[in-house]
């Protein structure tokens, strides 16, 4: 019963995030197109299942994982579990907290597999592109590129290096593989970054970033707390290109070696 | 007949596919088990909470991931694509770009996680003596922030509609979006800076991305000499940048 009320809760929040989308939607459909919505019984249906879908989502989130990885990225973080002590001891090597970016970067990576937003644009990806890119080979390049993220960006919260180094750095690099990357995936490989920070990677990570620069000295929650997330939003998208160049550079390779039998 | 026929099409057929999507959602979320699981057993050692309670709220996540995909595939996907090619024929860009901006702006304005992120940021200002640090001028600085973020989203997708239809290059807008947020970022007071890289990570919600995907695409293929892949995407991906750029400009503004 507790369980049924906790959903209808969750239920009625998702609706009243989506009720904007949905007038916008109508208004458009019946006022300016002045168009009947093609099978829109179908459409009414889905809608309904993408809510449902969400509430149900994000209710088994908030019962089985979120508690239990919250706890788990503060007791990592925490100055017991990494020295034993109870302040953990300025200028500490950034080493001693090899756990945390393990941690990080295989949160992550997992967190990511199951976004919800990044399985809808990978689904279309491959749909347009007729099945030659594979939905799940995007989504480990993302995932694998959340991962690297997460754990350099735990690695600046413990040696306190500024942010936009970082950022900056990840733009050049961007910039040099859009020179070289195929052209079909650029825009794709743009996307990824901003489709993995939704709603299953950005309540775990941040719990670890809070609790990470609340456990070492010097650090300022509200300054080194957040930025995780643009971490996790700039490496996906060196990894989606360099999925591209790789399965390009292999496509190649293995037409030229067809190519020498012959 | 009909009346069993139409339940057919519309309660069955999902649900088969939502059978099917029960599989891909387990895989899913096996990475997110596995890794809790492992950390849990060799690492924290934490004395393990109600596992009776960790069960149903993964049944839960199963089973929402799995009817939220059929949704996409009856719901958004087909909606969104709809959308796009009635305006295409309309052939009115007026109503096209001002749908872009409205579906940006208002799917921005109440995002929750954006809400959490604008009093945060209200605190952090308050907390460096860059605005008072009573109710009032917070909740001032914090809606500004959120209406900026909102601005910004609208604004990204109304210009990245027109680069379908122009079919301009996507890497154009975006390294300029880059070298925008680079020198922002240079002039920009520092207690905004993590506040706007961040805000361009929470603008794009589960419902969104779908329907502003569909739109670009089901654009893409619609107009006579665009690719799909290379010109339909790109739209999120503006639409989490130009927020970078509005708020540091909001900060120069409101504290300058």
């Amino acid at each position: 019963m507790e369980l049924l009320i906790k959903f209808g809760h969750t239920l009625a929040m998702t609706v009243k995030d989506v009720f904007p989308v949905l007038a916008l939607l109508l208004f458009f459909q019946l006022v300016v197109l002045r168009k009947p919505i093609p099978n829109w019984k179908r459409v009414v249906a889905g809608f309904v299942f993408v809510l449902v879908g969400l509430a149900l989502f994000l209710d088994g989130l908030e019962t089985a994982l979120f508690p239990i990885g919250k706890i788990m990225a503060r007791q990592l973080s925490s100055p017991e579990f990494v020295f034993g002590l109870k302040n953990a001891p300025s200028g500490a090597p950034w080493h001693a907290y090899a756990w945390v970016y393990i941690f990080g970067a295989l949160i992550g990576f997992a967190t990511t597999v199951a976004e919800p937003a990044l399985i809808a644009v990978c689904y279309k990806a491959n749909e347009v592109s007729r099945g030659a890119l594979s939905q799940w080979g995007l989504r480990l390049a993302v995932a694998v590129g959340v991962a690297i993220g997460i754990g350099i960006g735990t690695f600046r919260i413990v040696t306190g290096t500024p942010l936009y180094i970082y950022i900056i750095a990840g733009y050049v690099i961007v910039v040099i593989q859009t020179i070289f990357a195929p052209r079909d995936i650029i825009a794709l490989a743009y996307d990824s970054g901003g489709v993995t920070t939704s709603t299953v990677t950005v309540p775990l990570v941040a719990a670890l970033g809070l609790g990470l620069s609340e456990a070492i000295p010097g650090r300022n929650p509200a300054l080194d707390g957040f930025g995780l997330i643009a971490f996790a939003s700039v490496f996906p998208i060196m990894t989606v290109m360099g999925y591209a160049q790789l399965a390009h550079w292999l496509e190649l390779r293995s037409l030229r070696a067809s190519r020498k039998e012959k | 007949m009909a009346g069993k026929s139409e339940l057919l099409v519309y309660i069955v057929n999902p649900l088969k596919r939502f059978s099917l999507n029960i599989l891909g959602a387990c895989r899913d979320l096996f990475p997110i088990i596995l890794v809790i699981l492992i950390f849990q057993l060799a690492v924290v050692r934490l004395p393990f909470p109600d596992v009776l309670n960790i069960f149903v709220g993964l049944i839960l996540v199963i089973l929402g991931l799995a009817l939220f995909v059929v949704g996409l595939e009856i719901g958004l996907f087909p909606i969104g694509e709809a959308m796009a090619e009635a305006f295409a024929r309309k052939g009115s860009l007026f109503w096209l770009l001002l749908f872009g901006f409205g579906l940006g702006f208002s799917t921005t304005i109440a995002e929750p996680a954006l809400i959490a992120v604008a009093k945060e940021a209200a605190v952090v200002a308050a907390g460096g003596k860059l605005i008072g640090s009573d109710p009032a001028s917070m909740g001032s600085y914090a809606l500004g922030l959120r209406i900026t973020v909102a601005i910004s989203v609208g604004a990204a997708i109304l210009v990245g509609l027109i680069r379908i239809l122009k079919g301009w290059p996507v890497q154009y807008l975006i390294i300029g979006g880059y070298t925008a947020v680079m020198i922002m970022t240079a002039f920009a007071p520092k207690e905004i800076v993590g506040v706007a890289y961040d805000s361009g990570g929470v603008t794009t919600s589960t419902v969104t991305v779908p329907l502003v995907t569909a739109l670009g695409v089901g654009l893409a293929s619609t107009i006579r000499g665009r690719n799909p892949l290379v010109d339909g995407f790109g739209l999120i991906a503006f639409a989490s940048l130009l927020p970078m750029v509005f708020v540091m400009g909001y900060g120069l503004i409101y504290f300058g």
